[in-house]
């Protein structure tokens, strides 16, 4: 043939489907408003660095509004049979499937993450968080928590921009079906699916009141969680915010469920499906350019067989497409913001530094927006920052181990305990390491992996609660 | 149309349950609708050929339905035997999201059945309506339970060994059931979704008195993206058509909510040949079908599963 | 790292490249010197092929499907679908085929598009041996293969010597490819030596007199193999004995190409030659119709196996209602309107 590439030509999803205002107010009581003391914030986009639009930036004054209203709404919300708060969620997913397109192409100009997974992965899963949870509004006495479990009232909610809008229906379902009321935070560089968030809420006519969204930045949702009126606080976030979390509710009566970093083992056997371990160690670590607090960060590998498998992995990680989020072939697209790239780099260059050997694949990166080429680190030991400290970015620190126990070892020796990930094919080694591995989520022969009917959320300093399936209405109920 | 009107006008164009309002005053024909079986996702008429007179509450002439055969039976039990794979191997939540559509489908469709279900059980139009409107909650229900039953039925057994076990419950198969036979779409619902939800298939034999509310939710099943085969509707006589469904060595459980204690006796005879799972109808009169559900209809036609596996390294 | 941006060059030059068989004329078997331990015993090969790296199929399916999202338009599109037909075995194996259905689909090949001469030539034509004769007439100097089914395709289930007549009949009447069926009952019986020994005796079958040899595809019928491991297994198998390349299926069963199987199959043939420096092609067949489906194999080839392998001589499609929709996909990009099957030949 004279050709020897098959490139891909651009395929960009049409942005033209996301009408964007050019400025967005709070939502308290079921109205857009202005900030009380008319401060607002630009959003960019970060492939780009493109302003987006203008949000408001939330006052003190502003948290207490929101409270207050969900404060209001709380005993009218709380009492309608749970069948019919079922049937306002219902109407939510349904909207949300609706617009989820609309909504993908949102995510992905907000947060820079690519469009095949806001469009394959973010928004099924949270139009399904939706659906699950309706569900459970007129069940909980079949929940297993007792005859008639009450709901606790105002829920604050503290979200992460790495999957803006995932993490708001992680909060906001539960707490709706259980019958509580929500303010929700989202992150300061991902506003605006939440916004948009609150006009679906609007069309599926949901009462004032019950879900008010206040932007802003940290110091907005330190107000939040510090108010006096939320009677629950839920954050999903870094560890060190949520150790200041738990200190501020400390003596008080506020419930707490907190879902923090993590520093998540992939453990290869030499007897696992190589191509399939693989396609996972690469979805655990670069799926949302490694910004995941599950992900797959410390690949632990059989010396038997490291050499095999980092070859193939390099392989494969050589195919990753890094470029524009809205191409619908790209597979990484850009790094949040530009401290989050901060970080990283600065973590990477540690490192190398102590002594690590870095690799990427020959990779053109963008030359504006903040972008980071996926990178492996090898022989990397348990001693060196880039093993111990959450990256939350596309670099993957590997490591090797003799034997099962070595592995289990290994993957514990971390403050974290989010993820892990087992690979073989001998089903009672799986079950064996499921066992002795001290974290939330254990995948074997996968990796990554979200369900609204399965239990999220981590050990130690991974944080506590669990958000997902039976499990997660506990949270949201006074048992 | 109220429920005197609807009485009175039996028998002429359009002013059958669900007819166009106003069709008295009207000097527009209107246009009958044929019932039919609903068997394997297609709308047949009895292989016999037959049908009877399905009348309102005070005797004027309704509709012709079809009077189903055991022949058309056994159909519905190869169509319905037919669907148990995919059905059973969807996902709980694409099931979940189904039943939903069928609550939706419904909804849009209200005034036909606050129609059909005030002419054939007597009732107001308010009563009707309240029971319509509540057959469609329990689609929601019902819906809303796919994917959670297992996570309250099923769980993990902490075995005395270095054993992995965990119980999870399945669908039985095919499911024969004899519809309630006073409260025609309450109680057909309420004895329909939690057959279908937990992936079983059904075969369904609707009230014989009262069969026009469960032949036209055949057609709302038919647009709600519900497989081919999964129900499968009858009309008839439930003595004609539960012997041959009881008796029958591929069918797996049989709810016989619509019939008599006599009949009930004999068919759950009948059933014990192949050790049906049956449930027996409730005793002395039919129960309020407005209460709330519960597991109970679903949890008799789960098997329960138990896996073990070794846990060592 | 792949650049999105980057335009493809014009594909003119698929339809001047004549495909070619790139072995044919070697002598066959070169990785067996690599292998001798491995194929020395019926244990031993047991033993190697149960002892290569199992298959996950939930994570197997779930790449080629992630693969089947990648969406390829324009220019790369263009360059894709003159590929896609440059690669076909366009195939007739029916019982009621004759001369004169073989004569018009060999016209077909060569000039697929009469309306547009710019349309390339296609692989070959795929027939019944009986056939083989006739294809080779009406094909000659056109560069179009005439590739022949042998070993009793599909079923494969008569007498090795039967088997090796059919191969040599072929043969004889101007097979450039053979495509013979493995021994799925020994395979999955167990007997996997009698499986290779068997690919190997009809690879010496298809040798001509002037020494040289008619390229060889071996066809597991993955449908009947069942499972992953098995498909795996099996790839390795034919590669052991010699073949030129690996085939999915006979388009007769009701499981035939699937971009999972093939994926794992692009995975084996990429393995083989990193272990032996022998490459291999792959050839699904079997349910693949539209542009789109062979757009998505395209992708799969691209990702996994890599660019040497997009080229007729190492990839082909086993298809025939695959070539018109290709073509109409051709006409929508050069006119911009959709096309319709009365604008396309029937053959």
């Amino acid at each position: 043939m004279a050709f020897d590439v098959f490139e891909y030509a651009p395929a960009p999803e049409s942005r033209a489907i996301v009408q964007l205002a050019p400025s967005y107010g709070l939502f308290i009581d079921g109205e857009f408003r202005e900030s009380s003391d008319g401060k607002v914030f630009k959003t960019v986009a970060p492939a780009s660095e493109e302003v987006l639009a203008e949000v408001a930036q939330g006052s003190a004054k502003d948290v207490d509004a929101a409270v207050r209203a969900a404060r209001a709404a709380f005993p009218k919300w709380s009492a309608l049979p749970g069948a019919e708060r079922a049937k306002y969620l219902f109407r939510i997913a349904r909207v949300l499937q609706e617009r989820s397109r609309e909504l993908a192409v949102l995510e992905s100009l907000d947060n820079g993450k690519p469009i095949r997974e806001t469009r394959d992965a973010d928004l099924p899963q949270v139009a399904a968080n939706f659906f699950y949870f309706a569900g459970w509004a007129d069940k909980l006495p079949h929940a297993g928590y007792g005859p008639d479990p009450r709901p606790l009232g105002v829920a604050g909610q503290v979200i992460p921009w790495n999957f803006p809008l995932l993490m708001l229906a992680w909060k906001i379902a539960p707490a709706l079906a259980t019958g509580n009321t929500v303010v929700l935070k989202p992150a300061e560089t991902t506003p605006l699916s939440a916004l948009f968030f609150a006009d679906i809420c609007r069309q599926a006519e949901l009462p004032p009141g019950v879900v008010n969204i206040v932007t802003g930045d940290g110091p907005v949702g330190a107000e939040l969680v510090a108010h006096e009126g939320v009677d629950k606080v839920a954050f999903t976030g870094s560890t060190a915010v949520g150790k200041s979390i738990a200190r501020t509710v400390a003596g008080t009566a506020k419930k707490l469920t907190l879902e923090l970093g993590g520093k998540g083992a992939n453990i290869v056997f030499d007897d696992a499906p190589i191509d399939q371990a693989v396609e996972g160690i690469v979805s655990g670590i670069y799926f949302n350019g490694g910004q995941v607090c599950c992900a797959g960060s410390r690949l632990l590998v059989q010396e038997s067989v490291a050499e095999e498998v980092l070859d193939a992995l390099k392989r494969r990680i050589s195919t990753l497409r890094v470029g524009d989020p809205l191409d619908k072939n790209t597979d990484i697209g850009a790094i949040n913001s530009a401290a989050q790239l901060a970080r990283i780099t600065e973590l990477a260059d540690a490192g190398e530094a102590e002594g690590a050997e870095r690799w990427s694949p020959h990779c053109e990166l963008p030359s504006s927006g903040y972008w980071f080429a996926p990178t492996v680190f090898t022989h990397v030991t348990q001693a060196h920052r880039i093993a111990r400290e959450e990256i939350f970015g596309p670099v993957l620190s590997v490591l090797t181990f003799r034997t099962p126990d070595e592995a289990v070892a290994k993957a514990n020796n971390t403050p974290y305990g989010l993820s892990a990930g087992v690979w073989t094919e001998k089903g009672s080694r799986i079950l064996r390491m499921a066992q002795q591995l001290r974290a939330g989520v254990v995948w074997s022969n996968t990796f990554n992996k979200f369900d609204p009917t399965s239990p999220f959320g981590g050990y130690q300093e991974s944080g506590y609660g669990r958000e997902g399936g039976r499990h997660g209405l506990e949270a949201y109920l006074d048992v | 149309m109220s429920e005197s009107k609807s009485a009175k006008s039996g028998g002429t164009a359009g002013s059958r349950a669900g007819g166009t309002e106003g069709a008295a005053t009207s000097a527009r024909i209107g246009v009958l609708k044929t019932y039919k079986l609903f068997v394997g996702g297609k709308f047949p008429r009895s292989e016999s050929g037959r049908v009877y007179e399905v009348t309102d509450s005070k005797g004027n002439w309704l509709a012709n339905p079809p009077l189903a055969s055991r022949k058309d039976a056994r159909d519905a039990v190869v169509a319905a035997r037919k669907a148990v794979g995919g059905w059973s191997g969807a996902t709980a939540y694409n099931r979940g999201q189904i039943l939903y559509r069928i609550a939706e489908m419904l909804e849009g469709r209200r005034e036909q059945f606050i129609g059909e279900v005030a002419a054939g059980e007597g009732l107001s139009r308010a009563k009707a309506a309240g029971r319509v409107d509540a057959a469609v909650d329990r689609w929601v229900w019902y819906a809303g339970w796919a994917d959670k039953i297992a996570q309250v039925a099923g769980g993990a057994n902490p075995v005395a060994g270095p054993f992995f076990n965990l119980s999870s419950p399945e669908p039985t198969g095919v499911v024969a059931v004899l519809a309630p036979r006073r409260c025609s779409f309450l109680g057909l619902v309420s004895v329909l979704a939690p057959v279908i939800v937990t992936g079983n298939t059904a075969v369904l034999v609707p009230s014989e008195e009262r069969p026009l509310p469960a032949l036209s939710l055949s057609e709302v099943l038919a647009t709600s993206d519900l497989p081919g085969g999964v129900v499968n509707v009858l009309s008839g006589r439930a003595s004609e058509l539960g012997t041959p469904l009881a008796a029958h060595q591929d069918v797996n459980a049989i709810d016989l909510a619509g019939a008599g204690p006599e009949l009930a006796r004999d068919l759950e005879i009948a059933a014990a040949d192949n050790l049906k799972r049956v449930v027996r109808p409730a005793p002395d009169r039919e129960p309020d079908w407005r209460g709330d559900p519960g597991t109970a209809r679903m949890l008799p036609f789960l098997e329960t599963k138990t896996v073990w596996h070794p846990v060592g390294s | 790292m792949s650049s999105a941006s980057t335009v493809p060059p014009e594909p003119t030059a698929t339809a001047s490249t004549p495909p070619t068989a790139p072995r044919a004329g070697q002598s066959p078997a070169p990785a067996d010197a690599a292998f001798a331990d491995v194929t020395a015993s019926e244990a031993a090969l047991r033993r190697y092929l149960h002892g290569l790296p199992g298959v996950d199929a939930v994570g197997l399916e779930a790449r080629a499907a992630t693969l089947g999202t990648r969406s390829i338009k324009t220019t790369a599109k263009a360059y894709a679908i003159d590929l896609a037909i440059s690669m076909i075995d366009l195939t007739t194996l029916e019982g009621a085929d004759t001369p004169g259905k073989v004569r018009s689909l060999c016209a077909k090949a060569i000039t697929p598009d009469p309306s547009d001469r710019t349309a390339p030539r296609v692989a070959a034509i795929c027939v019944y041996p009986d056939m083989a004769a006739i294809a080779k007439e009406a094909l000659a100097g056109s560069g179009v293969h005439v590739a022949s089914v042998a070993t009793a395709f599909p079923a494969g289930r008569t007498a090795r010597p039967v088997k090796l007549a059919d191969t040599r009949d072929a043969v004889a009447a101007g097979a450039d490819e053979i495509d013979m069926v493995i021994d799925r009952g020994a395979f999955l019986a167990g007997r996997y030596l009698e499986v290779l020994e068997e690919i190997r005796a009809v690879r010496e079958a298809c040798e001509r007199p002037d020494g040289s040899f008619a390229h060889l595809k071996v066809i597991f019928e993955n449908g009947e193999l069942s499972t992953y491991d098995n498909i795996r297994r099996a790839s390795w198998l034919a590669m052991l004995a010699g073949a030129d390349f690996i085939k999915t299926s006979t388009g007769k069963v009701a499981v035939n190409a699937t971009p999972a199987n093939t994926l794992l199959m692009l995975e084996a043939v990429r393995d083989f030659r990193a272990a032996t420096g022998v490459q291999i092609g792959v050839k699904p067949a079997g349910g693949i119709r539209t542009a789109k489906d062979a757009i998505k194999y395209l992708v799969l080839v691209n990702e996994t196996a890599g660019a040497d392998w997009l080229s007729p001589d190492w990839f082909r499609f086993g298809a025939s209602s695959l070539l018109n929709d290709l073509l109409m996909q051709r006409h929508k990009l050069s006119t911009g309107r959709y096309s319709g099957p009365d604008y396309v030949t029937v053959d």
